[in-house]
């Protein structure tokens, strides 16, 4: 499989960045090199290995139900581009979740 | 051509942790925005989320009651999508391994069984709330991150439901399991309990499904009712001419009544699920299991079928009592103290049940205890306060919390039962009422029960009927 300058223009817009006409034949170039490497791997036989999502072989960390204390506003919101008293403000999106 | 609709429901509901999901922020409605937050669930880099063991315990519980196959190895994944009421970009989610599938709860349908299939029982992050505004022609969003992060149950529902009927009784069959399990306090006006729904139409008794249409943002089951009674109807007239049904999502317009499409980009959504790397996966042992699974409350429709069993209840009572855990909890503690689940059963479902409707309340929420409505019941029993003066009473309880015998005392509600406390009362009236005497001696018995009215009135209530009765014959008579 190979990705087209198209792809990689759909990922990025994914990942809201914005491409200038090099970095987008760089990146189409880059990332059909890693799919080329990750094409090597099907050569494995894997019939007899469990699927892995996780390479750490530790399960179940959990956290009680306790209640801890939060952040104080005044550092929630300090950082924020823009905010009212109480909230983040952002430009509006049209878009819904 | 006869169409039927098909329906599928997807139902969020919040768990009822103190807790969030991934971090200690509280949980508690109605705080002001952005005062239960912190780098966690506010999407810091660098963060590391850590699972809230109740929050699994709680979908557990749902999974094993929806009669779902549980994933006993199980991961999160994140779902990325770029929306400020997602601080991280992605939201950690289930997808290829939910912790419950293929599922069904049964619901009753004019005398009819019927189990609706479930097809998922996951769990996942809420999001933050956005209010959208505009000033000076900058729109804008406000963001309250409180909500973000607080642990979720998503309920999906097999493309099962074929009528409005089942849909509604699918919708409350699945909050009064939800309250029972008491996962999630399901009040919808504060957005704990949220659906989306999806609708198609197809020729009936055909087996095809037709191009489903998505109705999003449902806060309440009139809403859900309303939408997808228009959404139907919007379809078969598409249909009848002719015309084909378009794959969209919706929203419900609750003034026109009709369902609209959603301003929404073309591109359709890519949320690129990947296994969330931060948390290791999550494996169910039998132990845990069965510990859930030992530990579930008595279902709605078991202990419906045991009240009518143990306390003599009529079915109808029994349905209505059991319709909340809260009100069937009352019920048997009430009982408990006092044996008597008749009475029990009639004080609740009419006086009380009253009270609650006023207040537009639930059981859950019910001011009164208990405790107190068995003891206003003994007072009665026992003759100290008339059935009368028993309504007051409880009333009375129900606003100020106070038990029966101290409002009695406060208010001056003893029941009289004294008769030379009453007879001059029973003279008086009788002695005004010249003409209700003349109708008594020319043999019409009626009119007793007005004397008797006229002297519990006097006595605001407190005077024993029986007795006022008796005298009231004994004193006509003297005439
Ligand atoms: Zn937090």
């Amino acid at each position: 499989m190979r990705l087209s300058r198209e792809d990689v223009l759909h990922v990025a817009w994914l990942a809201r960045l914005e491409l200038d006409d090099a970095e987008v034949e760089r990146f189409t170039w880059e990332l059909n090199q890693i799919l080329e490497h990750m094409e090597k791997l099907k050569e494995l036989d894997v019939t007899d290995v469990e699927p892995t999502s996780h390479v750490i072989p530790i399960t179940n960390v959990f956290r009680e139900d306790e209640v801890e204390k939060p952040l104080p506003r005044e550092e929630v919101l300090a950082n924020a581009p823009d905010a009212t008293e109480d909230a983040f403000r952002v430009p509006r999106i049209v878009e819904e979740s | 051509m006869e169409f039927e609709p098909v329906i599928g429901l997807e139902v969020h509901a919040e768990l009822l942790t103190k807790s969030k999901m991934f971090c200690g922020c509280p949980t508690k409605f109605g705080a002001p925005p952005n005062t239960q937050t912190c780098p966690v669930c506010l999407g810091f880099p660098g963060v590391l989320p850590v699972v809230n063991k109740k929050a699994i315990e709680y979908v557990l519980k749902v999974a094993i009651a929806l009669n779902c196959r549980i994933n006993r190895h199980t991961i999160f994944e994140r779902k990325n999508y770029y929306y400020p009421d997602l601080p991280k970009a992605y939201q950690i989610s289930q997808k290829r391994l939910p912790l419950g599938y293929d599922g069904w709860l049964e619901i009753e349908v004019d005398g009819e069984i019927r189990h609706i299939g479930i097809a998922d029982v996951h769990i996942e992050e809420d999001t933050g709330k956005l209010i959208h505004g505009e000033e000076g022609g900058f729109e804008f969003s406000l963001i309250d991150y409180n909500r973000s992060g607080i642990p979720l149950v998503e309920i999906v529902t097999k493309p099962e439901i074929r009528s409005l009927k089942e849909l509604e009784e699918f919708m409350v069959a699945l909050r009064q399991l939800l309250l029972y399990l008491e996962v999630s306090d399901c009040k919808m006006e504060q957005g704990s309990l949220r659906f989306e729904a999806s609708v198609s139409l197809r020729p009936k008794g055909s087996s095809e499904l037709g191009t489903r249409v998505e109705i999003k943002n449902l806060n309440s089951f009139k809403a859900v009712l309303g939408a997808v009674e228009a959404e139907i109807k919007r379809q078969q007239q598409l249909l009848m001419r002719g015309e084909k049904i378009q794959q969209q999502t919706m929203l419900w317009n609750e003034k026109l009544r009709i369902t609209e499409p959603m301003r929404t980009k073309e591109t359709a959504h890519d949320y690129r699920y990947f296994p969330e790397p931060d948390i290791p996966p999550i494996v169910i042992t039998d132990e845990w299991l069965e510990n859930v699974g030992k530990n579930l409350p008595e279902f709605p429709k078991q202990r419906m079928q045991r009240f009518v069993e143990q306390y003599g209840l009529p079915i109808q009572d029994a349905k209505l009592l059991t319709a909340s855990k809260a009100s069937a909890d009352f019920f048997e503690r009430c009982v408990s103290m006092l044996q008597q689940p008749k009475t029990v059963a009639n004080w609740m479902l009419t006086e009380i049940q009253s009270l609650l409707h006023d207040d537009q309340i639930g059981w859950e929420d019910c001011p009164l205890k208990p405790e107190q409505l068995a003891g206003m019941l003994k007072l009665l029993n026992d003759g100290v306060i008339s059935g009368r003066i028993a309504k007051s009473v409880l009333e009375e309880m129900y606003r100020t919390g106070k038990d029966a015998q101290t409002i009695v005392n406060e208010m001056g509600l003893v029941q009289i039962t004294d008769e030379a406390q009453l007879r001059p009362i029973v003279d008086r009236v009788i002695a005004e009422n010249p003409d209700a005497v003349e109708k008594f001696r020319k043999g019409d018995e009626k009119v007793l029960g007005f004397f008797v009215g006229q002297v519990m009135r006097a006595t605001k209530g407190r005077a024993n009927p029986q007795i006022v009765n008796k005298l009231v014959r004994e004193l006509l008579k003297g005439r």
